[in-house]
């Protein structure tokens, strides 16, 4: 069989996977939705819940689909459509392409012309993600039986270790967020956007809130975040055409 | 009859750990049957040369991560976030924000159900979005490469973090202070840290903002 990185049997296999995976999304989802109903929970709450995680998604799902054009130069599309999909992301997996590219004696800008060297990739970017799919089904239930255990022992302490987490995580994007700012001090301004970008979407999530509150429109609130990221985006294009 | 037994959690257990396994094995045939498709091997030595490079990085940071967003995510959104991937600048921030606004906790069976929902329609939207973008990929490549889309997605981390930030700082004002002033300086004044590293650093600022909150807790502040 003739090789090229766009062959439709590659297509094939990777379709086959990718329909697996989303056929695991379906079948959580409707576990879920069947536990809500059972519980008697809201049916507005679960409304909101999928109509705005849906809204969410659409700007960071298309920030991957442009991961996956980026790398499909020289790996194709199946492969980075695998990758992008399944585990991936962008940074990861074009540091694995390009390491592995690298030993062939290849680049990123290069598309890959035999089965031998693709084989030799798809190896190499497959084998790197794996530990997450080895161990998240060994450890979750006991990693998630230790929270259990410290919220029993006491309740308080538990929900303050939760946020401690979330803030944790937070708080290193936000450091992330100033990475390039002294290059200000060389004569360099493009560090200054992602501040920017990052001060824009805080106010327009703080204004989303008072709004909320002062016209009582509970909507407004149910999509702040994806208005807030969508407004942070659109003010990177000015700001990068004036800093960048 | 056993089976309707179990509590709700218990079988997110269970389904978790017979899809993320055979998912596992799925994933893993993929260079395998291209391999005997087209009856080559790989080319061993560039391949382990590419492997010793990436794999100790990767897989020291993919077990941190383990152990840092499975609390976070509760059990079902771990067991669909880590084969779906994205998880910092996709699935858990949607996750965050669903609870969040649904009023529960992530302890709770009821912040296991809203967050499993929210990870999810996520992990479905993106699925179906990267879908879409493969089979119009050649009209869409120009509009997707076009430089103003770029800037924007390029600020994709900034502008979903400075909206999660203000929910997140105004509801923690006493325990925000300590990691965001830790994490500023030390991403300002060391120069190895940037966005390639922002991912090991997210560890390093939970394990702070765990210790500063028992500080805090034990000293009855918050």
């Amino acid at each position: 069989m003739e090789f090229h990185v766009n062959s439709p049997i590659l297509f094939v296999l990777v379709g086959i996977i990718i329909a697996a995976v989303l056929g695991q999304s379906i079948f959580f989802l409707w576990r879920a939705l069947s536990h809500a109903k059972k519980k008697g929970m809201d049916k507005a709450i679960i409304r909101k819940t999928i109509t705005s995680s849906i809204v969410f998604t659409i700007a960071p799902a298309i920030a991957i689909l442009v991961g996956v054009i980026t790398l499909s130069k020289s790996l194709g599309v199946p492969l980075p459509w695998l990758r992008l999909s399944v585990i991936g992301s962008l940074s990861y997996e074009t540091v694995a392409a390009e390491s592995a590219l690298r030993e062939l004696g290849l680049g990123l800008e290069q598309t890959i012309a035999n089965a031998a060297d693709y084989v030799t990739v798809a190896f190499v970017m497959t084998t790197g993600i794996v530990i997450g799919l080895v161990l998240v089904p060994l450890l979750t239930k006991r990693i998630q039986g230790g929270l259990l255990k410290i919220e029993a022992k006491d309740k308080k302490w538990s929900e303050v270790l939760n946020n401690a987490m979330f803030l944790g995580m937070i708080s290193a994007f936000l450091g992330y967020v100033f990475c390039d700012v002294t290059l200000v001090f060389e004569g360099t301004t493009y560090g200054l956007i992602p501040v920017l970008v990052m001060l824009c979407s805080a106010v327009v999530m703080a204004v989303c809130g008072l709004l909320s509150k002062k016209l009582h429109a509970r909507w407004i609130t149910d999509y702040a975040l994806p208005i807030s990221l969508i407004s942070g985006m659109a003010v990177a294009i000015p700001l990068t055409n004036w800093l960048g | 009859m056993k089976k309707n037994n179990r509590s709700f959690v218990e079988q997110i257990h269970i389904d978790g750990r017979v899809w993320g396994l055979s998912l596992f094995v799925l994933i893993l045939a993929f260079p395998f049957a291209i391999s005997m498709l087209y009856g080559v091997v790989p080319k061993w030595e560039p391949m382990l040369r590419a492997m010793i490079t990436v794999l100790p990085m990767y897989w020291a940071v993919g077990l941190i991560e383990i152990f840092t967003y499975v609390p976070m995510l509760g059990a079902g959104g771990a067991y669909l976030s880590f084969v779906t991937g994205n998880i910092s600048n996709l699935k858990l921030p949607c996750a965050l924000d669903a609870m969040e606004r649904a009023g529960v906790k992530a302890s709770s069976e009821e912040g296991e159900i809203i967050s499993t929902i929210s990870i999810a329609v996520s992990s479905i939207v993106t699925t179906l979005i990267i879908i879409l973008g493969v089979v119009l990929i050649v009209p869409l490549t120009p509009i997707l490469a076009h430089e103003s889309l770029n800037a924007a997605f390029a600020q994709l981390l900034p502008a979903l973090f400075g909206g999660l930030a203000v929910v997140f700082v105004a509801k923690n004002p006493k325990l925000s202070i300590a990691p965001i002033i830790l994490m500023l300086a030390l991403f300002i004044f060391v120069p190895a840290l940037n966005a390639s590293t922002v991912g090991i650093m997210v560890p390093v600022g939970v394990l702070f903002t765990i210790l500063v909150a028992r500080i805090l807790y034990k000293k009855g502040i918050i």
